[in-house]
């Protein structure tokens, strides 16, 4: 077909009266498949797919509706016009009711008069489609020229004078009508209708021909090779008579100069009806060409393989489109389910397993992985429950929680993940776990070994209460430590001496594997000795070393302070003082203040971006795994998943000490503050020239006279929608995108807290309304200013966050609560202090003193001990 | 150009010679009077049983008043065309207040506000105004779902839809609108349905009714929310022969230029574009002062895209009056010929010329 390029090829494949397969798919009610054969049509070129949904055991109403709805959803498909076809009106009138776009509305004929034809033809132009009007009358279907002509000038007619229809909308399809069925009166058939088609164009200006291609070879069915040349020659022909589209399988489009010379010749003879013997003479080669398939490769060549490599496929590649059907086969081809999850699905996470070992699979990958594992485990439940056997034999339980007072549980619930693709039983506590709920579980369900996670400070020493704890009760389970304030010093130092049964750091998921599948074999009693002795390495060179030595005292390092002159320095002054909340900020304005890096190191992906998507390593897996976020990101902006709330402040303030004081007006009335921070100092010895830092120095002292301010924001991405759509998820077995939706909760809430930063600086503040800075400014601090956090180095003790709260009023304006241990819920949440002065910058507190924390305890009045507790990872 | 509206003979013949103007956003102006709870309740709605304090559209009927000075001060900065305050008023948007039973009065009186308006200064000034009845895209939507798990699911049917814009559009023509406005379509499936309901009202009054036609866009890539290019959208709509098309909101008159450009390429009607005043800050507040927004437009005038021209989101009587300065004495679009083709399309246009 040389003069094909303005052919309009409508895709046939979406059509139950036509495909075997798609009917099977419409009759099971399996949409997500009939999507794609839809999809394939698309991609193969259709320029419209045609969509038919007649038949007696379908509710067509229902298929139409249900289908073109959901191909609304699909971009890559919707993309295209829909030709709504069917013989029955009521299907047609409930297709165009589904579609947004110009559809072509298969058929109306003037088959039960004028009458009908006028008032469907009306329904038609009401709706906006344009019409496919068939070569049928009264007297039946036209197959001579003169019947195929006449019957299109009077429905022209009809249409354009009476309807109201624009020329350019009606599509006239003159039937194709098979040619080579050996009646001697089909002979004409496919020059009929050739003929018709010139004469329509010449004479019904602006109208469209259309017709249905594969008709012609109706008698070769069976023989693919013979049809495809006979729709290529009836084609070539028909397009240049005026044919502007037809309904073909848009994927076996032949070349019309690519079919061989004679046959192409016997074939035209057949089409053309140029000989008598034009039949019998194509049929004497036929049989030759049966065996050649022009096929296209199926994109889905996986489909086509044993039920085992189809399972083995899908968990490896984590696609969850046919898992569901591929293990109701599966269980077919085995005595017993459990043998289904013992034996193939096993199999898949081993392969699993052993690519995510040998670092040729990645976190996100496995993490899909383990979607389509646990989809097809929830799918042969009810089976295996009927079989009554227990579920499969688990190489091992392990019963994990975050700590009571911390929230964060991403980090946990990965590692979860990636231990089930491993065949090992999760029992998963959640989050704000008591430890007597802890040693509870983990009796009640005789687990293996017990995993603790967290990320706050404080949860450390939650930790070190479990410790304790198990050992009081006379547990012997190992105890995994996790969580990114964790570390294998802490471990060692604060965790293992309190606890006998052996306690393991586990570094990140990717390792979790390793010592767990050690913990639960022959030899772990040699491997905890192996980590004991490490452990007690890492204590003897903490106590040798030169501890306490470098410490200063804190009045030394008070007098090391930084010195700022104040004398000339005029404060600036912020835009209002008191409080501001702002409400369902622009979430597309925070999607593009993201910063990545971060995003990518929580899924385990070391590297930055954007870099790391051509990484040669992780390249794959952080595009997949970056595509995955963008498509979220869509869905969290139009459905407010998350929504960003924030609340700042502003208030006069000055340093007294290392306090930093809060009035409530600018009388500056000292004894009648609003709330005092406490922040602080640095006690390291430091190199001569450099200062102990605290926070407070960058605050003008109360004793200059200055009128100096500090700010505070608490700011939020969650909303009434987040958990229960994380919920789902979880429900659904779908931790990917649970997880996937919590990490990008998390830099919502980083790039919110960044960009009101930016506000603060350049309108609430105001103090840099003209700084112009890039997004790597940005992330390299670039900026005026610092916004610290209560909990991390700068001012490491939590509980700071309290006076925080209360001054911003956080719980009631935008219901952000403090757990006993000072974390933030919801999860996603960012606070802190806003600093303005130019030389305030961020740094570590580091190791501190015995002396600075009595004194700390004094100044916040408190008992030492309630300081030292708050104050440990800086004691250590 | 057909025009088979005698009513609206005068309309089109200015079209010929000058460039029209809309009005500018009712909300905006609303917010100056700072209405509150019991203002928005009336006695009418004394003991209803939820809030109706932002609910614009119920003001028609407990603050007549407001809307008709708000029109007048429209009227008054130089609008040949006002948009009634019904963009909100069908069944099913106000249900979100429980006021749902009332959306035919909301919209009669609506239409009854902005027509006495416009009378009045049509007959005042002697230059023939004309009243547009708003006819928004609902707060449901036929294109999506709303459930993320269920996506064949929608929140409502196209019955529904469409009997709720017909009773809209019963109320509107009551009330004595010239034509009907749909606009701000994200959903061409919505207004197509409302296409529909005017034109069944149509055929049960033995008469058609004029439309015209506005759509906005989501982002920069000039797509509708529920995916369809600016093409697409038209060739979706162009069966209805609206007296105009359009873009309004979305963005301001910066970003919007190049779809409204594109559509006055190739839409054989008059081209109606009402941008917003700029792109609101981060709290929802629209800053773009009337100079910029009329020497915009302007621009656009200029170059020949426009026959219809006013504001929406956050454009304010005094941005009217600047872009009635903007365009005075400057020419109208001219309407092109379309030639004749099968115009279709999914989310993309698909156009096959005859």
């Amino acid at each position: 077909m040389s003069n094909l390029s303005n052919f309009i090829i409508i895709g046939e494949r979406t059509n139950v009266a036509g495909s075997a397969k798609f009917k099977r798919l419409i009759a099971d009610g399996n949409f997500t498949e009939a999507l794609s054969v839809a999809r394939q049509q698309v991609e193969n070129g259709a320029n419209i797919i045609d969509i038919n949904m007649d038949d007696a055991l379908i509710d067509g109403e229902e298929a139409m509706t249900t289908f073109l709805k959901l191909i609304a959803s699909e971009p890559d498909i919707a993309r295209v016009p829909i030709m709504i076809d069917s013989s029955k009106w009521s299907i047609l009138e409930a297709g165009l009711k589904c579609v947004q776009g110009k559809a072509i509305v298969n058929s109306i004929s003037l088959k039960e008069g004028e009458e009908e034809f006028i008032r469907q033809a009306r329904r038609v132009r009401r709706f906006g489609a344009a019409v496919v009007v068939m070569g049928f009358d009264e007297l039946g279907q036209a197959a001579t020229v003169e019947h195929k002509f006449s019957i299109a000038e009077r429905a022209y007619k009809i249409l354009t004078e009476t309807v109201g229809m624009e020329p350019g909308d009606i599509i006239f399809d003159p039937n194709v009508f098979p040619v080579a069925t050996g009646i001697e009166e089909h002979n004409d058939y496919a020059i009929a209708f050739i003929e018709a088609t010139r004469l329509i164009r010449q004479k019904l200006k602006g109208t469209h021909i259309s017709g249905g291609i594969s008709n012609v070879s109706f008698s070769f069915r069976g023989n693919n090779p013979m049809r495809e040349a006979m729709h290529a020659v009836f084609l070539y022909h028909v397009t240049k008579a005026g044919l502007t589209m037809g309904i073909v399988n848009a994927g076996q489009l032949t070349i019309y100069a690519d079919i061989p010379a004679d046959l192409r010749e016997r074939v035209e003879d057949v089409i053309l009806n140029r000989r008598s013997d034009a039949t019998d003479r194509l049929l004497e080669v036929a049989s030759s060409f049966k065996s050649e398939t022009i096929e296209k490769v199926d994109k889905q060549e996986w489909r086509e393989g044993t039920v085992e490599e189809r399972l083995s496929h899908a968990l490896v590649k984590g696609i969850t489109d046919y898992i569901e059907e591929d293990a109701e086969e599966a269980r077919h081809n085995y005595s017993q389910t459990l043998e289904v999850i013992e034996g193939p699905l096993m199999d898949g996470m081993n392969v699993v397993g052993e690519l995510f070992g040998s670092g040729q699979m990645f976190l996100p990958q496995v993490v899909k992985s383990a979607r389509v594992m646990k989809q097809a485990v929830a799918y042969l439940l009810p089976f295996l429950e009927a079989e009554k056997k227990g579920g499969a034999k688990s190489n091992g339980k392990i019963v994990m929680a975050t700590v009571k007072g911390d929230v964060h549980d991403i980090g946990k619930n990965i590692v979860g993940v990636i231990l089930q693709c491993n065949n090992y039983e999760i029992v998963d506590l959640g989050v704000m776990v008591p430890w007597q709920d802890i040693l509870k579980a983990a009796r009640k369900e005789k687990a293996d070994m017990i995993g603790l996670s967290g990320l706050i400070t404080p949860s450390l020493e939650e930790m070190v209460t479990v410790a304790t704890e198990m050992e009081r009760e006379k547990f012997d389970l190992p105890l995994l430590i996790g969580g990114a304030t964790t570390s294998r010093v802490h471990t060692a130092l604060k965790i293992t001496p309190c606890y006998s049964g052996g306690t393991v750091h586990v570094l990140d998921a990717s390792r979790a594997v390793n010592v767990v599948r050690a913990l639960m074999g022959t030899e772990s009693g040699s491997f905890l000795d192996k980590i004991k002795m490490d452990h007690d390495d890492v204590r003897k060179r903490h106590l040798k070393g030169d501890r306490g030595k470098t410490l200063i005292p804190i009045e030394d390092a008070r007098k090391n302070r930084q010195r700022i002159n104040w004398k000339g320095y005029s404060p600036p002054e912020p835009g209002f003082i008191g409080i501001k909340t702002l409400l369902n900020f622009d979430l597309k304005k925070l999607a593009e203040r993201i910063d990545w890096t971060p995003f990518f190191r929580t899924w385990e992906l070391k590297g930055n971006y954007p870099s790391i998507l051509k990484s040669p390593e992780y390249g794959d897996a952080a595009q997949s795994l970056f595509d995955d976020a963008q498509a979220m990101i869509e869905i969290i902006i139009k459905e407010k998943w998350i929504e960003a709330n924030g609340v700042i402040g502003f208030w006069p303030a000055n340093s007294q000490g290392d306090d930093i004081i809060i009035f409530g007006d600018d009388s500056r009335d000292p004894d009648n503050l609003l709330a005092s921070f406490h922040m602080i100092r640095q006690q390291m010895r430091k190199r001569e020239g450099r200062p102990n830092h605290c926070l407070s120095d960058y605050i003008a002292p109360f004793d200059t006279g200055l009128e100096d301010y500090i700010g505070a924001f608490v700011v939020t991405a969650a909303g009434e929608k987040f958990k229960p759509t994380i919920e789902r998820f979880e429900q659904d077995g779908d931790d990917y995108n649970a997880i996937l939706l919590k990490s990008l909760a998390d830099r919502f809430a980083e790039a919110f807290a960044e960009k009101m930063h930016e506000r603060v600086r350049q309108k609430y503040w105001g103090y840099a309304a003209d700084e112009q800075l890039s997004s790597e400014d940005i992330i390299k601090e670039k900026y005026q200013g610092i916004r610290p956090a209560p909990g991390y180095p700068a001012c490491p003790d939590h509980s700071e966050k309290t006076i925080l709260f209360s001054l911003l009023e956080a719980t009631k304006r935008v219901d952000v609560h403090l757990t006993e241990n000072y974390a933030m819920t919801p999860v996603s949440t960012v606070s802190g202090f806003y600093f303005s002065h130019p030389r305030s910058q961020y740094f570590g507190i580091g190791r501190i003193a015995p002396d600075q924390v009595e004194d700390y305890a004094r100044r916040k009045d408190v008992s030492l001990s309630q300081a030292e507790a708050w104050l440990r990872p800086n004691l250590v | 150009m057909r025009t088979p509206f005698k009513h609206l003979a005068p309309l089109y013949e200015t079209a010929k010679s000058r460039i029209l103007l809309l009005d500018g956003a009712m909300g905006t102006a609303l917010q100056n009077y700072r209405l509150e709870e019991a203002e928005y309740r009336g006695d009418m709605f004394q003991d209803h049983n939820s809030d109706l304090k932002g609910n614009q559209d119920i003001l028609n009927l407990t603050r007549p008043d407001v809307i008709q000075a708000i029109h007048e001060a429209y009227l008054e900065a130089g609008a040949d065309i006002i948009e009634t305050n019904t963009f909100n008023a069908t069944r099913i948007s106000q249900a979100d207040y429980g006021t749902e039973e009332s959306a035919y009065e909301i919209n009669r009186a609506g239409a009854m506000l902005a027509r006495e308006a416009a009378d009045k200064l049509s007959k005042s000034t002697g230059q023939q105004r004309f009243v547009a009845g708003a006819l928004g895209p609902m707060n449901k939507t036929l294109s999506v779902s709303p459930d993320i798990d269920d996506p064949a699911y929608r929140a409502v049917s196209f019955d529904e839809v469409k009997d709720a814009y017909k009773e809209a559009v019963a109320g509107l023509l009551e009330g004595g609108v010239d034509y009907f406005l749909i606009e701000t379509i994200f959903d061409t499936l919505n207004a197509k349905a409302a296409i529909v309901a005017i034109g069944e009202l149509g055929e049960e009054l033995g008469r058609e009714l004029p439309l015209a036609l506005s759509m906005t866009v989501t982002d920069l890539s000039g797509r509708t929310l529920s995916g369809q290019t600016v093409e697409a959208f038209w060739n979706s709509v162009r069966h209805a022969r609206p007296i105009s098309v359009g873009l309004n909101c979305a963005f301001g008159a910066q970003d919007l230029r190049p779809f409204v450009r594109e559509l006055s390429r190739y839409a054989d009607t008059l081209i109606c574009a009402y941008p917003n005043a700029g792109l609101p800050d981060e709290l929802g507040e629209y800053t773009e002062t009337p100079d910029v927004t009329a020497s915009e437009l302007g621009e656009w005038a200029k170059s020949g895209f426009l026959n219809i021209v006013g504001g929406c989101c956050g454009t304010t009587p005094d941005h009217i009056r600047a872009i009635a300065n903007a365009i005075n004495g400057l020419s109208p679009r001219t309407v092109p010929e379309a030639e004749s083709a099968l115009r279709l399309s999914g989310l993309e246009a698909l156009t096959v010329s005859s």
